[in-house]
């Protein structure tokens, strides 16, 4: 076979703490070869070994057979390589071209040629079915479209062989169908692609092979026809992994959320939640599925208290909570695993031990008399980093170095631990691994029997019908329908997200 | 190689460059390099005189590098603490003069707490419009240092004296001089604030790193979004950090009001110790320990250079130079580092 990149034995460390061991990862012309592993098992810095952030302690790299040392990200560009980060690369004031010939400025008597790159831009854009406007500011377009960005960058500068770190965890499922037609159309220009996902069903989908790294080491390469989700799974943990969450019928009792008539604003000033009405009650899981930007973010945003309520109540087991203090909330006995975990979630440059007590530092046993005890704050951090499995070379590493799903979870153990009486879960399992989904799953379904209300937001159909107990359908600022997942199909959760049968359903 | 010891490296090797290129410009000029730097370390450490003057001069450079220092790890950019310095000297002096029948134990901290009151409503005013209305806090400070420059002076000119163009002398009871540190000094203008300095310093390390003010403050600094979601009141750790980092530089202000002069002048232009203790704090890393150090370097430096044309011709503004060259090795750490990182690999191969 001819190989275009071939990774052999590849050894990356940090400060004593082995990341990638022996590594070794073939990618052939045309194909689009999948990396998948556990969360910190060490794909993306393969990649980024290989994308010249990183240099590798041992190994070989090469290029169309020939050896070469990739010293930093320009050299990688030389050779053809591009990468799609995890988290994107963008000057949010620039437009799409600017951000595109950033660094590469076609020079015309000494000023840039915008005009010609823009028509260079809208050139690719339509080449490969990008759709992406060339003159539109990236502050003001989706995520989706600045992933588009980020994939033009990388062939405006001619890429051949394009790596995406997990380009599909922040995408709504409309974008993944379209992000896999993208990929097929730059397979059949001729380009091979690494793709790194947590999601077996995009492997089976568009991969032809797969390689699996287990905490740093290869496990092996094998084709897509030849094995199934199953298989990769159990490959890529080392045993068994169920899909289906078990778990015994919902007991619900009392209502612990109450929102009455809820009016809520987004930050522009437009009305994002109207008029919305939903109960959870305790021992039952009920999910929110709608279509991104229906009002989900703002209504999690109004009940624990980052966002103003215009109109409308929020109760807390019977106490009227609207327009608390986010502090007063959490006291209250709600906590909040948020969506966008680096912005809201993490302290990202305090070690990951110190963010376990993000919202109880104040408490004791951590702090006394306005003094921190950090023995006690290390101490519960290890607890939580056991128990919920987080792997990080030590608690005193920065919450920044650690893998995107490792976060996560961290996060996670964190507010689960809090032992609240109505948990919110906004996308827990965002950039998770099978088996930490699993996991997850199993914790909140453990809350629930613990006799918890819990509120799950995800984008994930999957996800809402397996867990939930109830399913509450969001659309354009209110709650449209309520159904029981054992009686609906995702045909029709589907047509009720695009807001078909709005008004149809039952009222909360 | 560890990244502490790249933390140490940065400042070190900027140091050196720094001294480096000042020899190569007295080369080019046509003098001694040799000789003006021995002329500096003799005018900065040379006798027990210059030693005392070279620890004098620190002495505000640590309050106002503090200052700064306070405020960046908290995630604000304090180029007001010139002006909370002058506040901060006017008020002590003020209290300093105007009582006169007090015990030493209650005027002399009284004087303290007046120019640090002073200095810490000048970072409230820059603080507040912050957390309020999202002024930046550097068009805001830049501002107040000129106000605080005018403020004073018509406070000395016209409601302390009677058009004069200095205040009277504080009385002993709120003065920090220290006749056993001039003995021991041969005279020189050393005070006792040097000790108030160095426990400041401890006092900054002990709020940011163990208190849990000190976790709020920094978190706040990192990311206010992640500070919001954890219920931390954002908008008054802005203000108190403006407020507790107008505070040092206030105090930096009495140690030159109770300390150095004795008493305040009319200035017709800014003193620089607020702006050097930017620099400070940079060359320090903004870390207590960094600043004593950095603060030390400075005022050697600064005394230092008045020796060296006596003794050596060369012209004491060469050292102006050599501590902006400092400022641009440290500033372009980024360079250092990466020219560390290739090194470090050539060494590996
Ligand atoms: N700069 C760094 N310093 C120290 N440790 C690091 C650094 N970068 C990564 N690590 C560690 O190396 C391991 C592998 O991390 P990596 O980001 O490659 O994982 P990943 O496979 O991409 O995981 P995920 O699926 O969660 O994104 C993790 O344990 C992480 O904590
Ligand atoms: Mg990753």
């Amino acid at each position: 076979m001819d190989y275009v990149i071939e990774m052999l034995g590849i050894r990356k460390e940090f400060n004593g703490f082995v990341a990638n061991d022996d590594i070794t990862l073939q990618l052939a012309k045309g194909e689009i070869h999948a990396l998948l592993g556990e969360n910190g098992a060490g794909k993306s810095t393969l990649m980024n070994v290989l994308f010249g952030l990183y240099q590798p302690e041992a190994g070989e790299i090469r290029v169309n057979g020939q050896n070469v040392l990739i010293t930093n990200p320009n050299k990688a560009n030389d050779l053809g390589i591009g990468m799609v980060h995890q988290h994107f690369m963008l000057v949010d004031t620039f437009t799409v071209t600017e951000n595109i010939v950033l660094g590469n400025e076609p020079k015309k008597f000494g000023t840039v040629n915008m005009k010609q790159a823009e028509q260079k831009v809208r050139e690719l854009s339509e080449q490969y079915g990008l759709a992406v406007d060339p003159t539109a500011k990236i502050a003001d377009i989706s995520v989706g479209m600045q992933q588009r960005v980020e994939i033009l960058k990388t062939l405006y500068r001619g890429a051949e062989i394009l790596i995406f770190d997990e380009p599909t965890a922040v995408l709504t499922p409309q974008e993944i169908k379209e992000l896999i037609q993208i990929m097929r159309a730059l397979i059949k220009e001729g380009k091979s692609i690494i793709l790194i996902t947590h999601k077996l069903k995009e492997i089976m989908e568009v991969c032809d092979r797969v390689t699996v790294i287990r905490k740093g080491k290869g496990i092996g390469t094998v084709n897509v026809s030849e094995t199934n989700p199953n298989h990769l799974a159990s490959l890529m943990v080392g045993r068994d992994v169920t899909f289906t969450t078990e778990k015994a019928d919902a007991v619900p009792e009392q209502n612990v959320l109450e929102i009455r008539g809820l009016s809520v604003n987004d930050s522009r000033g437009v009305q994002a939640v109207r008029d919305l009405d939903l109960n959870v009650r305790a021992g039952e899981i009920v999910g929110i599925c709608g279509v991104d930007g229906n009002g989900q973010t703002e209504l999690i945003e109004a009940i624990t208290g980052l966002r103003k309520v215009s109109s409308g109540a929020v109760t807390l087991n019977g106490k009227n909570i609207t327009s608390y203090k986010p502090r007063k909330v959490a006291e209250s006995g709600v906590a909040h695993i948020p969506q966008d975990r680096h912005k809201h979630g993490l302290v990202l440059d305090y070690p990951i031990g110190v963010n376990m007590v993000l919202q109880t530092y104040y408490q004791k046993p951590f702090s006394k008399a306005g003094i921190m005890n950090y023995k006690e704050v290390y101490k519960k951090a290890n607890t939580l980093i056991e128990e919920f499995d987080v792997r990080t070379p030590s608690e005193t590493t920065l919450a920044r170095a650690l893998s995107g799903g490792n976060q996560q979870k961290a996060i996670i153990g964190r507010e689960v631990d809090r032992d609240p009486d109505l948990l919110i879960a906004a996308q827990p399992t965002r950039g998770l691994d099978v088996g930490a989904i699993e996991f997850i799953h199993r914790r909140l379904i453990e809350q629930r029997d613990k006799g918890k209300a819990v509120l799950l937001l995800s984008f994930e159909l999957d996800e809402i019908m397996n867990v939930s107990d109830r399913i509450a359908v969001i659309y354009e600022g209110q709650i449209v329908a309520v159904v029981d997942p054992k009686e609906t199909t995702e045909q029709e959760l589907g047509l009720l997200m695009a807001g078909s049968k709005k008004g149809a359903g039952e009222r909360v | 190689m560890s990244k502490k010891w790249t933390v140490l490296a940065v400042p070190v090797i900027s140091v050196l460059l720094g001294l480096l290129a000042g020899a190569i410009i007295m080369i080019a000029s046509g003098n001694n390099p040799a000789a003006g730097y021995m002329a500096l370390w003799n005018g900065a450490f040379g006798d027990s005189f210059y030693t005392g003057e070279t620890l004098r001069q620190m002495t505000p450079y640590i309050f106002a590098g503090l200052a700064v220092a306070f405020a960046f790890r908290t995630g604000l950019f304090n180029i007001g603490v010139e002006g909370q310095l002058l506040v901060g000297w006017l008020a002590s002096v003020w209290v300093g003069v105007a009582f006169v029948d007090l015990p030493k134990v209650i005027h002399l901290p009284l004087a303290i707490s007046a120019g640090a009151l002073a200095g810490a409503l000048w970072g409230f005013i820059p603080g507040f419009l912050k957390a309020r209305l999202r002024v930046h806090e550097v068009i805001v400070t830049i501002m107040m240092n000129y106000t605080a420059l005018h403020v004073t002076n018509h406070f000395i000119r016209n409601v302390i004296s009677d058009g004069s163009d200095a205040t009277d002398v504080v009385n002993e009871t709120a003065s920090l001089r220290s006749p056993f540190l001039e003995n021991i000094t041969d005279f020189s203008s050393l005070h006792n604030g040097i000790y108030l300095a160095v426990i400041a310093a401890i006092i900054m390390w002990f709020m940011l790193e163990k208190t849990t003010l000190g976790y709020e403050l920094r978190a706040v600094g990192y990311n206010q979004h992640a500070s919001e979601y954890a219920g931390m009141n954002v908008n008054r750790n802005i203000i108190l950090s403006m407020v507790i980092s107008g505070a040092f530089a206030g105090i930096g202000g009495s140690m030159q009001g109770l300390g150095t002069f004795g008493n305040m002048f009319i200035n017709s232009g800014f003193s620089g110790i607020g702006f050097d203790g930017i620099a400070v704090a940079l060359l320090g890393g903004n870390t207590a320990i960094g600043v004593v150090l950095a603060a030390l370097l400075f005022g050697a430096l600064k005394v230092g250079s008045l020796n060296m044309p006596i003794e050596s011709g060369v012209p004491n503004e060469l050292v102006e130079i050599v501590i902006a060259l400092i400022i641009f090795f440290v500033a372009s750490s980024y360079m250092i580092t990466w020219l560390l990182s290739r090194f470090k690999k050539k060494e590996a191969k």
